[in-house]
């Protein structure tokens, strides 16, 4: 056979807290490598997933295979293969990192030196050396993280759950994880991970869910999704201020919709993907003699997609509660 | 260097550290108790604050008792001394028993314990482990809550051996009352309700038992009470032990009781482990 089991094949998983379905029939399949983005906002669903995956809650309704076991009965196989970096940094805070990662070591049957031998090695990749000695509960944001993952990799895992990596980190920190990450990717491991940023998603994963309201509204790649949203914006620089509203009648003309003035006097933008029309709106614009200094096509930005598939904004959570139309 | 090199010097030592899988084989059970047993060792090497702690209340319980009202109770304070160590030896013990449950709670909302259940590792463990753990904690504060009582006057008839057979005893009884702090710190919400339902439980538990008084003068039906109390029949075994007059009923009686407790609250705890995931 050449064709690949997939990692994680999902069909109507259902997770019910009391009045509310938090996951409410989520079909997916995640192909075995690379990054698999679970995109959505606080409360969507998203975690809850994460964690009937990994074994930790058992689904109420629906059927899992991960790494090739069933999911209720074959919970263990899954355990031996995977690992979970849980929201909330999952590591002991009492203990220095060296311990922490010696303890993971010691639970997946090192000896005691090799448990510390390859204690040494994660903490001198993961940047942590200076640290070893230091309870974690001294550590920040960053390196807590850091050391999350590390504890995830004693043995490396053929899929790495990881729910919000990047939730509260500083743009430095934040990269670091990014490229901990795709070197895992490299190694081999595929990455299921959860993220509320879309710029995230967009920056790591080959595909991307987004939940919203425990069911899934959209899946492919982040350029599919786009691309189903339609429209890119395309921004006009104009050379005259002045001109700016006879540009504006020009390029509604031939590209139609709405067009809107940017922030500067001589900018303008209007919603297309229409190449062809992008293309001769400029020649009109050239014709007329309105001098263009500069034109960008955007695509859109999954914020944008986000909300066109669910009528709300992305970065609303549960106090932000609004009754969709 | 060029302007797309990654941001990190991660991004450039991890994939070498990630080439190798092999995985090693799975620790037993012995293995990996004795893994969570280090581990509450680490914490009291690291915390050692825990500790002091709890000796401060049965101190304070020994001063007060003893020199308060040890008088009035037993004639003088020095009778009343030998009446009252062997109680507090066993109330020692069973303040401290509660961290056990307050640790797991921990455990639990920091979000560690999702890790350790996400592992293929025989899972009592977590829990047989972190009491065998405690066992160090407990030695500790009887040694010192024993050495106070030897300051003040303490003689225990027993002599060393009681004293050791004490510790031991005790070690049993805790591990066994331990399993009731475990199956509160999977219910509960939090490491402070815990803590709360300690006071309420842990209070009114110590005193209707016979750890001040004899029960003889109390009314009858908390007479009951404290009968059925397995902190009466634990401190009645103490007593036994270091005076050195244990006899083979309090002794069974004693055992009982620790039995009872592991009957009823290790079963529940691994229920309640399990009731929170697969298998």
């Amino acid at each position: 056979m050449t064709v690949v089991e997939p990692a994680i094949e999902t069909s109507g998983l259902v997770k019910v807290f009391g009045e509310t379905r938090a996951v409410d029939g989520v079909d997916l399949v995640v192909p075995a490598g690379g990054v698999y983005g679970f995109l959505g906002p606080n409360g969507a669903g998203k975690t809850t997933t994460i964690r009937m995956l990994a074994t930790l809650v058992r689904p109420d309704a629906g059927t899992a295979r991960v790494l090739g076991h069933d999911l209720v009965r074959e919970p263990d196989e899954i355990r031996a293969r995977m690992s979970l970096t849980g929201q909330y940094a999952s590591v002991d805070e009492q203990l220095t990192g060296a311990e922490n990662l010696i303890l993971l070591g010691r639970l997946l049957g090192f000896s005691k030196t090799q448990a510390a031998a390859r204690a040494d090695e994660l903490l001198d990749v993961f940047g942590l050396t200076e640290a070893a000695g230091k309870q974690v509960k001294d550590y920040s944001g960053g390196m807590r993280r850091r050391l999350d993952i590390a504890a995830s990799v004693v043995v490396t895992p053929d899929l790495l759950f990881l729910d919000e990596p990047t939730t509260g980190l500083d743009p430095r920190a934040r990269n670091q994880v990014w490229d901990v990450i795709r070197a895992l990717v490299a190694a081999g491991t595929t990455v299921l991970l959860t993220t509320q940023y879309l710029e995230e998603a967009d920056r790591l994963a080959d595909r991307v869910a987004v939940i919203d309201r425990g069911r899934i509204v959209a899946e492919g790649t982040s350029g599919d999704l786009k691309r189903s949203v339609g429209s890119g914006t395309v921004h006009v620089r104009l050379s005259d201020p002045e001109r700016r509203q006879e540009a504006e009648r020009v390029l509604s003309g031939v590209i139609g919709g709405e067009v809107k003035p940017g922030a500067e006097p001589n900018a303008l933008s209007v919603a297309s993907s229409d190449l062809e029309r992008v293309g001769s709106a400029l020649v009109e614009l050239s014709r007329a003699g309105i001098g263009v200094t500069g034109y960008r096509l955007d695509e859109p930005s999954l914020d944008e997609v986000f909300f066109a598939l669910t009528g709300h904004p992305a970065d609303v959570d549960e106090k932000g509660e609004e009754s969709a139309a | 260097m060029s302007t797309t090199t990654p941001t990190s010097d991660v991004a450039r030592s991890v994939p070498a550290a990630l080439t190798s899988r092999t995985r090693p084989k799975r620790p037993g059970p012995l293995a990996t108790t004795w893994t969570f047993t280090w581990r509450a060792m680490l914490k009291i090497k690291h915390d050692p604050d825990q500790i002091y702690s709890s000796f401060i209340l049965p101190i304070m319980f020994t001063l007060v008792f003893t020199y308060l009202f040890g008088g009035a109770l037993a004639g003088s304070t020095g009778d009343y001394l030998q009446f009252l160590m062997p109680g507090i030896l066993v109330m020692t013990v069973i303040m401290i028993n509660m961290y056990t449950g307050i640790s797991l709670n921990t455990d639990i909302t920091k979000g560690i314990f999702d890790r350790f259940r996400s592992l293929s590792i025989w899972r009592p463990g977590i829990l047989v482990g972190a009491l065998l753990g405690d066992a160090l904690r407990y030695t500790i504060a009887l040694v010192v809550v024993t050495a106070l009582g030897l300051l003040l006057g303490f003689r225990p008839g027993g002599g060393v051996l009681g004293v050791l057979g004490t510790i031991l005893f005790l070690q049993l009884f805790a591990f066994c009352l331990g399993w009731m702090w475990n199956a509160a710190g999977l219910v509960l919400k939090s490491p402070e309700s815990v803590n709360q339902l300690s006071s309420v439980v842990l209070f009114p538990l110590v005193f209707a038992s016979n750890v001040f008084v004899q029960p003889e003068t109390m009314p009858g039906w908390l007479q009951v009470v404290v009968n059925v109390n397995p902190i009466t029949h634990a401190v009645t075994a103490v007593r036994g032990l270091t005076g050195g007059t244990l006899t083979g009923e309090q002794l069974t009686w004693a055992l009982v009781a620790c039995g009872a407790l592991l009957v009823v609250f290790a079963p529940l705890s691994m229920y309640l482990f399990r009731a929170k995931s697969l298998r």
